[in-house]
């Protein structure tokens, strides 16, 4: 009976493992991003943007894709993070950039625990309301505490002390992509170890049946607490880089238009493996980028005819269709 | 201060008007749509097109206020919404939002960016004293309308053969198809009278909540405040959200002006830690 069970486990353990391992693809693509460093100089500021937003997504994905809370406000964290690394450099508490990150990253990390109480909470339009309602709440503070962030004109005067002492921020945008990049791949890399984890496949079972899950003795409200803090610290880095990337940082961070295009970026790129929020926000600011030039007003618009036909055409299908990277095609909730 | 109560009751029970249809929705077909207040904005549009650019008096402008989202309403359920129907929540959240959007660049385009108003008859306009307590004429039609609307939703639901198809659909519409009840049938109906109402509402409330093309996404965080303290299994629930949700933020804007746009989200969040199924829900949500 034992040595049964014992089997199993190995093969279980094994198998578990063996889906863990980086598979070509994803060096490949990570190859590219390198590559694109040094082919395409002149468009590291965009570049740069899309990591943020890519990390940002990355942060939507581990709370959407893995644990199936919807979130309409996660703009919220995005922007504490890129006030708090805003004031942060503004009144020289702390200087350095990385260590700048890493506070924003812990600041938001605690909004994102205390509002995760909140999110627990009743069914999912309970948490439609949670998280809108926390990010207005944000909005409007930072609006209205215009003597500390600057109100409606924007949190000015940021200088931006040079990246460990040495790399100051350029107007190329060479330093801040190198910077993004390297942000983003150790935050993913934690992120993969972290999905991938025992924790992580009991966020999946959570998303699957949430009693079952509790039958199982996963403690569900501890897992999901633990997951949305994570995420708002990736979502408050992301905003945090935005902020020392731009040196500026104003009310737009917090908008809900912000959250909305987060949803929109990880539903192209596909949610439940991680690459989708990198893909979506690569192919949405081309997108963006595209239309602009057509038609530079009213992109409001064809962001939401987007939003319509990726829901009826089936969003497995553009999953499908943007996930040949991920090896495997899930089918989403 | 009983001004500030008598404008709260005028505000909440717009809120109500603005919200019963999407609480309806959402108990009787688990259908979170956002776009709701879309329908609300449409109602508001019509009545200023009609009233301004036409020439119409304000009240025979109201029917159609209600008349015109209510077809849409019903032309976009058959079309669109009955694909979402068994869809995830996310999917439908997806959907609406999607519309939400295009509905407010549309509007845009048509109507211009700017706040808008519907002409009010002389007689609706100023306000008159009962007893040391300002009353404002408009705002006395809103709480009669609203009131009225109120009761016959009221009377609709418990008393008459449709309302207990409704009730029957909500509470287990499987159950109810095996009676046979045609639940699309109602729920069709039902989606059509809901925008038909938040239209009206939209027109009624122009005045006091303002109109432009970014209504629906201002008010979106009002509407899932109703539903989700009001519960879905009645009207009276929204209905005593609404006007908890109407009391608390005038009088909140009034005596707290600092701190006024903060009050609701107190409330918000005071609700969910005491009771997080909504204040007045009979069973837990689905």
């Amino acid at each position: 009976m034992n040595g049964v069970r014992g089997v199993l486990t190995t093969a279980v353990a094994d198998h578990l493992a063996r889906r863990a391992n980086w598979r070509p693809a994803e060096i490949a693509f990570w190859l590219a991003v390198v590559a694109s460093l040094f082919l395409l100089p002149g468009r590291h500021l965009i570049l740069a943007e899309i990591a943020i937003l890519g990390l940002f997504a990355l942060s939507l994905d581990l709370i959407l894709g893995y644990a199936g809370i919807i979130s309409l406000g996660h703009a919220a964290f995005f922007g504490f993070g890129a006030y708090a690394a805003g004031l942060l450099a503004k009144h020289g508490l702390v200087t350095e950039p990385l260590l700048a990150l890493l506070v924003s990253g812990l600041l938001a990390a605690v909004l994102g625990f205390a509002s995760s109480f909140l999110v627990l909470r009743g069914s999912d339009l309970t948490r439609l309301m949670v998280t809108l309602g926390v990010a207005l709440v944000l909005r409007e503070l930072a609006n209205r505490l215009d003597w500390l962030t600057g109100g409606a004109d924007g949190l000015q005067g940021v200088v931006i002390a040079p990246l460990l002492g040495r790399f100051a921020f350029d107007i190329t945008g060479h330093v801040a992509y190198v910077y993004c990049i390297a942000v983003l791949f150790v935050l993913f890399v934690i992120a993969r170890r972290i999905v991938y984890s025992p924790f992580g496949l009991s966020l999946v079972a959570i998303k699957g049946n949430v009693l079952r899950a509790q039958a199982l003795g996963i403690p569900v409200n501890a897992r999901l607490v633990a997951v949305y803090t994570i995420a708002a610290a990736y979502a408050g880095i992301a905003g945090a880089l935005l902020t020392q990337t731009t040196a500026f940082c104003s009310l737009d961070v917090l908008s809900f238009d912000r959250s909305a295009d987060l949803l929109l970026m990880l539903i192209i790129g596909g949610t439940g493996y991680l690459y989708g929020g990198l893909i979506g926000a690569a192919a949405f600011k081309f997108v963006q980028d595209w239309l602009a030039g057509i038609t530079p007003q009213y992109w409001l618009f064809w962001v939401g005819l987007m939003l319509v036909v990726i829901v009826l055409v089936g969003r497995e299908r553009f999953g499908a269709w943007a996930g040949s990277i991920g090896a495997r095609r899930r089918r989403g909730t | 201060m009983l001004t500030i109560l008598f404008d709260g009751i005028a505000y909440g029970m717009l809120l109500f008007l603005l919200a019963c249809g999407l609480s309806v929705t959402l108990g009787l077909m688990n259908l979170i749509n956002l776009a709701h207040g879309a329908f609300a904005m449409a109602g508001g549009y019509v009545a200023v097109v009609l009233v301004n650019r036409m020439g119409l008096p304000f009240f025979a402008a109201l029917p159609f206020a209600f008349l015109v989202p209510a077809l849409l309403g019903a032309l976009m359920d058959r079309t669109l919404y009955r694909r979402v129907y068994f869809m995830t929540h996310l999917d439908q959240v997806l959907f609406s939002i999607g519309l939400v959007f295009m509905s407010v660049a549309a509007v845009d385009y048509v109507m211009g960016s700017q706040q808008v108003f519907v002409r009010l008859p002389r007689a609706l306009e100023g306000q008159f004293n009962v007893g040391g307590v300002g009353i404002g004429r408009y705002r006395l039609l809103i709480i009669v309308v609203c009131g009225l609307l109120a009761l016959l939703l009221q009377h609709l639901l418990t008393r008459t053969r449709f309302g207990s198809r409704l009730r029957a659909a909500v509470d287990d519409s499987r159950t109810a198809r095996g009676l046979g009840i045609n639940v699309n049938f109602v729920f069709a109906l039902t989606f059509a009278v809901g925008s038909g109402l938040a239209g009206l509402g939209g027109a009624l409330g122009a005045e006091v909540l303002g109109l432009d093309p970014q209504f629906p996404l201002k008010f979106l965080i009002y509407f899932l405040i109703v539903v989700a303290v009001g519960g879905t299994s009645s009207i009276t629930g929204p209905f005593l959200a609404s006007l908890l949700l109407g009391i608390c933020d005038v009088a909140g804007k009034y005596y707290v002006p600092t701190l006024g746009a903060f009050v609701i989200y107190t409330i918000m969040i005071v609700v969910l830690i005491w009771r997080p199924q909504g204040l007045f829900s009979r069973v837990a949500s689905r």
